[in-house]
């Protein structure tokens, strides 16, 4: 889904005084089939934006296109069930929205609110569940019975059945352990490049903006900062400072080294044995030399 | 969000209004409103009303904001004139509309009732507007102090008004945040037959009440693990001092009073 925001701009309680500017004239391309990353600090409107996606909030001025679908803020959304069903969002904390008796049925909740067929249903069930990696045996299981991790992957589930045209995915690891983190962006990477559609990933992650992400987004107190591949933008340590971000590890290691050695290693999204690699023979390189 | 609805919600601010201590800003507001069912005549309405907005204007917040604020009792206040109209006979006829006859003591009585409502809400609101929540908590444990006597649970009341008072903005959130979440899966709030839209309050009533009985158990915990034993021997951090100001305004209170009370026929 392509996606194209012209100067949105979201004000909170406009004319009262608890008025709140979240989103200051924002303009973006998300082209179709990307995986975008949106950074920024809590407070700097990434929930804001992301409700956009959606028609969860309308902008206060600017435009919105959203594949064939167009937000302002003076016209209602045209069949606005339809981009719902085309634009799946998983919530910070999503596994906070079970409320069914059975997992079954909690993930069969959204598709059959947009109308999809039960033989669908069925038949998509399987192939959700392996990728959310859920075994089918918990089907009849109370949601609640389950772990966070489980009833996390419930949620997602739900949304991946509508086998959405754009999924938005807001901290989707957050309160998760190490490993429970890298299986779910794992996850999301795979079911990504699966169906080729289009991702957006929120993050507070430099690691997951990096590993990820093709292109990144940074906001700061409601405006779009910065934009690039990961490449670009991580390179720009000082600027990503100043918003109260910082380089990814990696990439200050490589600055480290530089530093160090006095010899600069390009980062090309290698792996860190790749590096090590590199970096050894660099090392080794010196120590002949003298 | 609501945008509307202001009752409860109060405006930051540092004038007189908002500086007053919460207690006697609690017993002007109750005096307030129990005068206003003693008024009996226009001079001593004329009084209670020039107090009233003197009180708004003394406040420094904007009186489209408190008018705007007012608009869900609007509705309540021009009903009542309205049925007032309609169902009182009393006084002489003032005029007919279709062979409806309008009585002098209708239109009376109408706006008497009216204004004593107006009046009712605007104070009540203009506290809430002008206190924050936790001091009016804190003027009602100290108001009722002397009902300990009697082991009336004056701590714990004030407690568990302090505890629902700080749970409404973070219910609110929850609210908000699960109605999107559903919204996103496809559940209709606003369109539907009643019986559909009452369905769809179910996934957003299980999980708030989900969510609201965890707060409560890892509330309970927090407040036990810092020592947490009920009110006896806990000192204040707020303490509540009356100031010079504050009598001052109290005197001027009472005076207008007295000059209500000269004014009733």
């Amino acid at each position: 889904m392509d996606i194209l925001f012209e100067n949105v701009s979201h004000i909170y309680q406009k004319n009262t005084p608890f008025e709140f500017k979240a989103l200051e004239e924002v303009s973006f391309h998300i082209p179709a089939g990307s995986f975008a990353a949106i950074i920024g600090h809590t407070g700097s409107g990434k929930s804001t934006l992301i409700q956009h996606f959606n028609g969860l909030l309308k902008p206060t001025s600017g435009h919105i296109r959203m594949g064939d679908f167009n937000i302002t803020a003076e016209k209602k959304v045209k069949d606005i069930m339809d981009l719902r069903k085309r634009v799946g969002v998983v919530f910070q904390y999503p596994e906070h929205q079970l409320f069914e008796e059975t997992v079954e049925k909690d993930i069969q909740f959204g598709p059959k609110n947009f109308g999809l067929s039960q033989d669908k249903i069925d038949s998509r069930l399987p192939e959700v569940l392996k990728s959310v990696n859920l075994p089918e045996g918990l089907l009849s299981r109370s949601p609640f019975d389950l772990s966070g991790g489980q009833m996390r992957r419930v949620a997602i589930a739900g949304v991946l059945m509508m086998s959405p045209d754009l999924l938005v995915l807001d901290e989707p690891t957050a309160g998760l352990d190490p490993r429970g983190q890298k299986e779910m962006m794992d996850m999301f990477s795979r079911v990504h490049k699966e169906t080729q559609r289009t991702t957006i990933l929120v993050t507070h992650s430099m690691e997951d903006a990096l590993k990820y992400a093709d292109y990144v987004f940074i906001m700061n107190h409601g405006k779009l900062v910065m934009e690039g591949t990961p490449l670009e933008v991580f390179q720009k340590e000082e600027a990503l400072n100043q918003v109260g971000l910082a380089v990814p590890e990696v990439i200050k290691f490589l600055h480290a080294f530089e530093s160090r050695f006095g010899q600069s290693i390009p980062f090309k999204g290698q792996s860190i044995q790749e590096l090590a690699k590199e970096m050894t023979e660099i090392v080794r390189r010196g120590v002949k030399d003298e | 969000m609501s945008n509307s609805v202001i009752i409860g919600q109060y405006v930051p601010g540092q004038s007189l209004v908002h500086r007053l201590d919460p207690r006697l800003k609690m017993i002007m507001v109750f005096l307030f409103i129990i005068f206003i069912f003693l008024a009996n005549s226009w001079m001593s309405y004329l009084v209670l009303t020039l107090f009233a907005l003197l009180s708004v204007v003394t406040t420094r917040i904007a009186p489209s904001f408190v008018i705007k604020g007012l608009k869900p009792v609007w509705f309540l206040i021009i009903f009542t004139f309205i049925l007032h109209l309609i169902v009182t006979k009393e006084g002489d006829i003032l005029f007919s509309i279709w062979n409806f006859d309008v009585y002098s003591g209708a239109l009376w009585k109408g706006l008497e009732i009216s204004l004593r409502f107006f009046l009712l809400i605007l104070m009540t609101t203009l506290l809430t507007l002008t206190t924050t929540p936790i001091s009016i908590t804190d003027a009602i444990e100290s108001l009722f102090q002397p009902l300990k006597r009697i082991r009336f649970p004056v701590h714990e009341l004030a407690l568990m008004m302090s505890i629902s008072l700080r749970f409404i903005p973070t219910l609110m959130q929850e609210t908000d945040k699960i109605s999107k979440a559903q919204a996103s899966r496809g559940v209709d709030f606003r369109t539907g037959t009643i019986k559909e839209r009452l369905k769809a309050v179910v996934p957003l009533l299980v999980p708030l009440f989900v969510s609201a009985f965890k707060r409560a158990e890892e509330l309970a915990m927090a407040m036990e693990a810092r020592g947490y034993k009920g009110g006896e021997g806990r000192t204040k951090f707020r303490e509540l001092k009356l100031k010079p100001m504050d009598v001052w305004i109290f005197i001027l209170f009472i005076i207008v009073l007295i000059t209500f009370w000269i004014l009733r026929t």
